[in-house]
């Protein structure tokens, strides 16, 4: 009150709307304010502020002189690593590295994996963000890459044969995910179709498939591609290890899509499927131009979190003995030049996926605010 | 109306009229798709039967009573390598379930607790936990597993030069080593009153629901419920005289002897699955508290409903109907991701009849057929227990 009737002219009053702004109270506003809200507002809240920031000090601190100050990049062996200082030896890294990217692809030819990994930058452009320059015609090339990578990876079509087992390292793992990812979209919506169908026995096939997949450890179904499935093979046919591997990745991520997808699809009101049938589309027509634009729309984040899933779950084909980015740098570990370094070797593996999950939770995050068309608190 | 009156000229006609007519069609695609199924599984198993002959193979389950020749380091029932692979087989089962409800328990509380702290305005704590939550993840549970592994086999000291708590924790690259207990024969009257404990808590509360509903007098239900639960068995079990003794491992030359030791591979699985699925249950506890309308909490003050209590009978009621459903797909994942189990050797269902039992009786079929049976039974039951309690505390519509 007081510092209000300081600036009352003598007049005595103001005219409405020409009362200058005040300062706001002191005590509300900047730094110190913003540090009692956030950092000290009760007793509990400063006793865990004071604890996390020791925490973040010391892990910082020590893990900063591990990682970085005391850490060796170049040595040929774990000894002359510990040798020359006491940190990381990311020496281990540096001369697996290659090895890593395009496992044991044959030198002379690693160009073609080099020219298909520029390519899926290209064909996943389009698909990703709908502003990009002649959207139109690039999908044309995204819808073809799968042939033209195919033929790039694995040979044929005047190209040297690679066989699949000298496959491995990260563009193992590509393969298996985004054979994956790409297959288990379609299927997985034919099967979320199936689960909504009015058909009974449409519905009980796709639900049983659906409910037995999930119910089971991918690493079971892993098994069964690796031990059983070339018995259910006509006697004399059999499938390579990593096609098997392929089938069994492809059904695991379809139903957890098919749920996904259902979610989607169970979110459409019922008036959207009644128009459709009074406007005498036939049932794929509506599915194709009314239902599945809406319901895939709404369980994108859905989908993303699938793919995160499957890509993060290619690790597990190590177990049955192929050498994904997880496999072949721990392997190194058994290398009598490099034993023991498991923290580095382990680490490097951890920041590869967090960088391609945490990429690619980002653009969930971004499809989601883009397609986001309701109200916001 | 009636078939014989079709001549033989209009039965293409009649069959396009069938598929024209909406009903009709569907039965045929129905009756079509049992045909295809049928036909593609009778192809299937005619196949296996034809290359399990050719290498002389059958199908049967009699090598399950055959012993199973191999030794498992960590067993919940008598077990030794004489003993049959069906043992073997129920060893894995217990093995998966210990590592399961542990980690599901610790995982809800980590969880919650993640959760909580990201709701907190406090920015230091907030954004640590934010950071750690991330960077686990998305990194794969396996690389989870096979690091933690490695730290404790390669980074813990040695038996000899154990970790040691006050004598009576060991932790060392063979394990963690608790106490073990050694029960008295009075320790039955503790079990008992335990028993009646949580029989009195109950009956106390619905005392407690039935006063207020008559009064609209609070009885302090948690006070009392604890004093029965707990403090009964404590009473009784100093009044018995203390039947229960706790006898710690002891430091041998090369090993610690005694206790009641968690193996390495149990310890890795148990933590890797545990904080991994709780960074994942952090976000479901965040977003459903998010998602409660902060006008829930607003009315309840304007009720004169105090803050505690308004948290516990406003919003956690709601915002559990929020979190059941993700909550329980991550259980059923935390579950099934156990059987990464083999990946460090820990011997669950996946590593025993699944693993060893499979290599050296040669029998794929019959072991990877009880493998996929039992997790399908385990994750059916999960599921239908969360159902059970989903549908318990669901809003109740008109």
């Amino acid at each position: 009150m007081s510092t209000a009737t300081d600036t009352v002219p003598a007049s005595g009053a103001y005219e409405p709307g020409s009362h200058p702004d005040l300062a706001p109270p002191p005590g509300t506003t900047g730094p110190i304010r913003w540090m009692k809200d956030n950092l000290f507002s009760s007793p509990l809240s400063t006793v865990l502020t004071l604890i996390s920031v020791y925490i973040v000090y010391t892990v910082v601190t020590s893990a900063g002189s591990w990682l970085v100050l005391d850490a060796v990049i170049s040595a040929d062996s774990r000894e002359a690593c510990q040798a020359i200082d006491s940190g990381a030896c990311w020496a281990v890294i540096v001369s697996r590295f290659n090895l890593s990217i395009y496992g044991f692809y044959p030198d002379a030819e690693r160009w073609r994996l080099n020219l298909a990994f520029i390519l899926l930058f290209v064909a996943l452009g389009p698909i990703l963000f709908d502003n990009f320059p002649a959207r139109k015609h690039m999908m044309k090339f995204s819808m073809a890459y799968p042939v033209i990578a195919y033929f790039l990876v694995v040979g044929g079509m005047g190209l040297e044969p690679v066989s699949t087992h000298l496959f491995g390292g990260v563009m193992l793992t590509l393969v298996i995910g985004l054979t994956g990812i790409t297959c288990s979209l379609p299927i997985g919506i034919l099967l979320a179709l199936g689960r909504y169908s009015k058909l009974p026995v449409m519905r009980m096939v796709c639900t049983m498939f659906i409910e037995f997949i999930r119910g089971v450890p991918l690493i079971a179904l892993l098994f069964v591609a690796s031990v059983m499935l070339n018995y259910f093979l006509p006697p004399g046919v059999e499938f390579d290890l990593l096609f098997r591997v392929l089938i069994m990745v492809t059904f695991f991520a379809s139903a957890y899509m098919a749920e996904v997808i259902r979610g989607g699809l169970q979110s459409m009101p019922k008036g959207q499927f009644e128009a459709a049938d009074a406007m005498g589309l036939t049932y794929w027509q509506a599915m194709r131009l009314i239902i599945l634009p809406q319901a895939l729309k709404v369980s994108i984040p859905g989908i993303v979190n699938t793919f995160i899933g499957l890509y993060k779950d290619t690790t597990l084909v190590l177990i049955i003995g192929l050498l994904d980015v997880l496999g072949i740098m721990r392997s190194s570990l058994a290398d009598p030049k490099w034993n023991g370094l498991a923290h580095e070797v382990y680490l490097y593996t951890a920041i590869f996926f967090f960088i391609s999950c945490f990429a690619m939770s980002r653009y969930s995050l971004y499809l989601e605010r883009k397609l986001h068309t309701g109200h916001k608190r | 109306m009636s078939t014989a009156t079709v001549s033989s000229t209009d039965q293409g006609f009649s069959l396009l009229r069938l598929w024209r007519n909406k009903e009709s069609r569907s039965v045929i695609i129905q009756i079509i798709t049992v045909a295809v199924l049928f036909a593609f599984f009778a192809f299937l198993i005619s196949n296996a039967a034809t290359n399990l002959e050719r290498i002389g193979k059958n199908y049967n389950f009699a090598f399950l009573w055959e012993a199973s020749n191999y030794d498992i380091s960590q067993t919940m029932i008598a077990y030794t390598s004489q003993s049959s692979n069906f043992q073997a087989m129920i060893v894995g089962i217990l093995n998966t379930l210990m590592v399961a409800i542990f980690g599901i328990i610790t995982a809800t509380l980590l969880g919650f607790f993640m959760g909580v702290v990201r709701l907190s305005n406090n920015f230091v704590a907030n954004r640590m936990v934010y950071c750690v939550i991330e960077f686990i993840r998305n990194v794969p549970v396996l690389l989870h597993i096979v690091l933690i592994y490695g730290i404790v086999v390669n980074v813990l000291p040695h038996p000899k030069a154990a970790m040691n708590l006050a004598d009576t924790f060991f932790l060392s690259n063979r394990g963690l080593y608790f106490p073990a207990p050694e029960f008295g024969d009075a320790f039955i009257f503790v079990t008992i009153s335990f028993v009646a404990g949580i029989i009195g808590a109950f009956l106390f509360a619905r005392h407690a629901h039935k006063v207020q509903d008559d009064t609209g007098k609070a009885l302090p239900v948690f006070w009392a419920s604890l004093g029965f639960i707990i403090g009964l068995p404590v009473v009784v079990y100093f009044i018995s005289g203390m039947p229960l003794e706790w006898i710690p491992a002891t430091q041998g030359k090369f090993n610690l002897k005694g206790g009641m030791p968690l193996k390495p591979e149990f310890l890795a699985l148990w933590l890797a699955l545990s904080v991994y699925t709780a960074c994942f249950i952090a976000e479901i506890v965040r977003a459903g508290i998010v998602a409660i309308d902060y006008g829930q909490t607003e009315a309840a003050h304007a009720l004169g409903i105090s803050s505690g209590r308004s948290t516990q009978l406003v919003i956690i009621p709601q915002a559990l109907r929020v979190i059941i459903p993700p909550l329980t797909s991550q259980y059923l994942n935390l579950t099934k991701n156990s059987s990464l189990a083999i990946a460090v050797g820990y011997m669950d269902i996946m590593g025993t009849i699944g693993g060893v039992s499979l290599n050296q009786t040669g029998r794929e079929m019959e072991c990877m057929t009880i493998v996929l049976v039992l997790y399908l039974a385990m994750s059916l039951m999960i599921s239908a227990f969360m159902n059970w309690y989903n549908s318990r505390i669901k809003l109740v519509e008109r």
